[in-house]
Formats: C-alpha cells, structure tokens, sequence
C-alpha cells in the first residue's frame, strides 16, 4: 500500500503541466463559461499542491487524517463558492472526478505492461479521488440547505408584519403557507401589538395563504381564542371562493368568528363596530352644516 | 392567611390580582367571590389579571369556574388585561373560556359592563312596556 500512495504522490509531481491542462479541459468542457480559465487553473494548481501533501503526510487509502484537512477544506470553499453561483451538483463535482482520467493515463504511461501493478494503482487513486468527490458533493448539498434555511427564516420575518389600520384596529396579512412555528409567530406578535396600540379589532387576511386544510383552521381558530382572550376581536378576510368550500368540506366550525370576502369589507365592519363610518367629505360638510 | 381583596364600586365588584396566583389562593378568591356577590347582590364582576404572568391549567379553570358561578348568581363577568403569553398558554392548554366576557384594560372593562347593563336595562323596560301594552289590550 505505501508503494502505492509514494506511486501517487509522484505520479501527481511527475508531470504536472499534463496533468494540469488535461484537468482543467476537463472540467471546462462540462462547466463550459461560468467560471474563467484563469480562476479554474488557479483553483486547479492550488488543489494539486494540497494534494501532494496530504498524500506524502499520509499513506493510508482513507482521506480521513488531519493530513487531509486543508485540503478538504479548499473543497468545502469551492463547493460552496459554486454553491453561490448557481452550479449543478455534476458541475461541483467533477471537480475531483475530472482528475481522474488524467492521473489514470499518466499511471498507465508509466507502468506500461505491468497490468497487474496497474489495477493496483488505479483502485488506490479511485479509492481516494471518490472520497474526496463525494465529500465535494456533501458539502455542495449542505450549502444549499444553509441558504434554503436562511431564506426560510427571512421569509418567516419578512411575511407577518402586523400593521395598524385606524385607532384600534389592526390587519394581519398573512402570505404563505401556515405551519406551527409561523402561527406561533403570528400570534405572538399580534398578540403584543394589541397590547402596544391597545386595539380592540384584529382583521385576519388569508388572501396569500395557498391552502386552508384542517391544521391551518386550527391553527387560526387558536389564534382568534387568544386575541378574544386579551379583549380583542378578530376578523378573518379574505377568502377565496375555493377556501370556503374547503372549510366546509372539512366540516371545520370558524365559530362565532365574523368573515368577509375582502378586507375593505372587513375595514368596514371593523369601523361600524367601534362606530365610526367612513364617507364622502361633502356629506360630513353638510350634515355639520345642518347641525 | 393571604386573601386577594374583592372591592365594590357601585353595583360592580373590581378584583385585582397582584400576586402569583397559587392553588389555594384561587380557592379562597372564589369562595370570596361568591359570597360578595349574593351579599352586595353585585351585577357585575371585573378581574384585572394584568399583574398575572404565569397560569396553569387549574387557574385557567377557576377563572371560568368563578365566571360560571357569577352567571348563577346573575352576575356578569369580565376578566381584563390578559397579557400575550398567558393567553397563548390558555389556548394551547385548551381553555378558551368561552363564557367569559374579555376586555384589553379596566377602562375599556368598565365600558362593556356599562353597555350590556345599560342594554339588558332597557330590554327589561321594553318588556315591562310590552307587557302593559298586552294587558291595556285584554282590558
């Protein structure tokens, strides 16, 4: 086996403008423009150089050691650079397999006949190319669940604003699909800015949720009890056609809970209830004249 | 021992919770309660629970226990200022209290019980009225 890794260390110092530019061909021919020739020699170059260290530092076939950690590291900070960018998973990749073919016909070059010393050579090199491919892989796929996860959490800010209509009421446009932990932000935030404004109308607006099922009514429901609980009164707006018929396919009971089409409709109960109106300017002239 | 005072303010009776609210300060509140309201013949009962951070479910029960016992004794009751947390917990334990009247602070408490007072008032004069109006007809 030491034979073998020495064979690799040497084999990747041997002939490295070959190795080089049949890499980077490689590579460019499936990654095509999205990353300059320069910054993928480069990258290439930089990688070679670890690699010949690492497998001078360690013998072994696993890719495990602390011998390999700069190396594997310079892999996470490329996949997640072209995480970044937009790369397929095949385009991150094959930046480790596109080494193969290259190292496999140097090994060949030079051990020419000896087939069987060949085998040897090349298990060895696939063994610890596939490892650091796959690791390649791993750390592309954990990139995106890092960005898919931020982007969830800005979407959790972003979609419950609770905004003040008039003295004493309050509009919840809600904007995406509902699960537990939105509802309990939801929630809580209305809640505490029915406290701040010391609103006695909440209007609930589900004109941007997609779906109603029986989670997402229960979910609601719990939020009106606890509005009513704190002295306000809720109102949910903005139904869709399909959602009403949803709610009672479902056979959901929305209580005592006041409904409207629209939210202008809801404003408008909304107001009738803390006895206010809203109307032309001329009509208020006049009746002030009158009065 | 410690008691939660019950004050009367015309025919309103006002209970502040200022305290923690354990177990059996909860029973004694209620029996207290209970026995005002059938002395001063109160019509009406405000709990202010804004001082209240924390409930379990045996609070939350006691509040609908008093509330349900008031309605008996023809008292309304209305329970203020819940803070945000305590009514996600009373929601999330499965306590919607749906006797009781709420309200967002005393102020806007005292105007509900006015309200329905005065309303149940008039509806009581209606009757009357519609009554006599029956009677002038027979007659």
């Amino acid at each position: 086996m030491a034979g073998e890794s020495s064979l690799f260390s040497s084999l990747l110092k041997k002939d490295e403008t070959f190795l080089l530019s049949q890499w980077t061909d490689a590579q460019a021919r499936v990654v095509g423009t999205k990353i300059s020739n320069e910054e993928l020699k480069a990258q290439c170059k930089e990688f070679l150089g670890l690699l010949v260290e690492a497998t001078q530092a360690d013998s072994s076939e696993s890719t495990h050691g602390s011998a390999w950690a700069p190396a594997k590291k310079m892999l996470a900070d490329i996949s997640r650079s072209r995480t970044l960018q937009g790369f397929t998973p095949t385009e991150t990749a094959i930046f480790v397999f596109s080494l193969k073919k290259p190292l496999f016909d140097l090994a060949k070059k030079e051990l020419g006949g000896n087939s069987q010393e060949l085998v040897n050579v090349i298990w060895s090199l696939t063994q610890r190319l596939d490892q650091l491919g796959l690791y390649t892989a791993e750390m592309h796929q954990k990139s995106r669940e890092e960005v898919i996860v931020r982007q969830q959490e800005d979407m959790l800010e972003l979609s419950t604003p609770v905004v003040k209509l008039w003295d004493g009421i309050l509009a919840l446009p809600m904007i995406g699909t509902l699960d537990s932990s939105r509802t309990q932000v939801v929630m809580e935030s209305l809640l505490q800015k029915i406290v701040e404004t010391e609103s006695e109308i909440a209007i609930i607006d589900i004109t941007g949720v997609p779906t109603v099922d029986t989670l997402v009514a229960q979910h609601l429901i719990k939020t009106v009890t606890a509005a009513r609980l704190m002295g306000a009164e809720c109102i949910i707006s903005g139904i869709r056609p399909q959602i009403a018929a949803t709610i009672v396919h479902l056979g959901v009971d929305l209580g005592t809970v006041a409904t409207k089409s629209t939210l202008a409709d809801a404003f408008k109960l909304a107001l009738s209830r803390t006895g206010k109106s809203v109307g032309k300017a001329d009509a208020f002239m006049h009746r002030e004249i009158r009065t | 021992m410690e008691r939660i005072p019950i004050l009367k303010m015309g025919s309103f009776l006002l209970v502040t919770i200022q305290v923690d609210m354990h177990d059996q300060l909860a029973m004694t509140l209620q029996e207290d309660l209970t026995n005002r309201i059938s002395e001063t013949g109160a019509r009406a009962v405000l709990i202010d629970i804004s001082a209240l951070d924390i409930v379990d479910s045996f609070i939350g029960r006691m509040l609908a226990g008093i509330a349900g016992m008031a309605k008996i004794l023809d008292a309304t009751t209305v329970v203020v200022g819940m803070q945000p947390a305590v009514a996600i917990t009373l929601v999330e334990l499965g306590l919607s209290l749906d006797g009781i009247k709420t309200a967002l602070n005393v102020d806007r408490g005292m105007a509900l019980l006015r309200t329905s007072l005065s309303l149940s008032a008039d509806e009581d004069l209606e009757e009357q009225r519609s009554l006599s109006s029956n009677s002038s007809f027979v007659s």
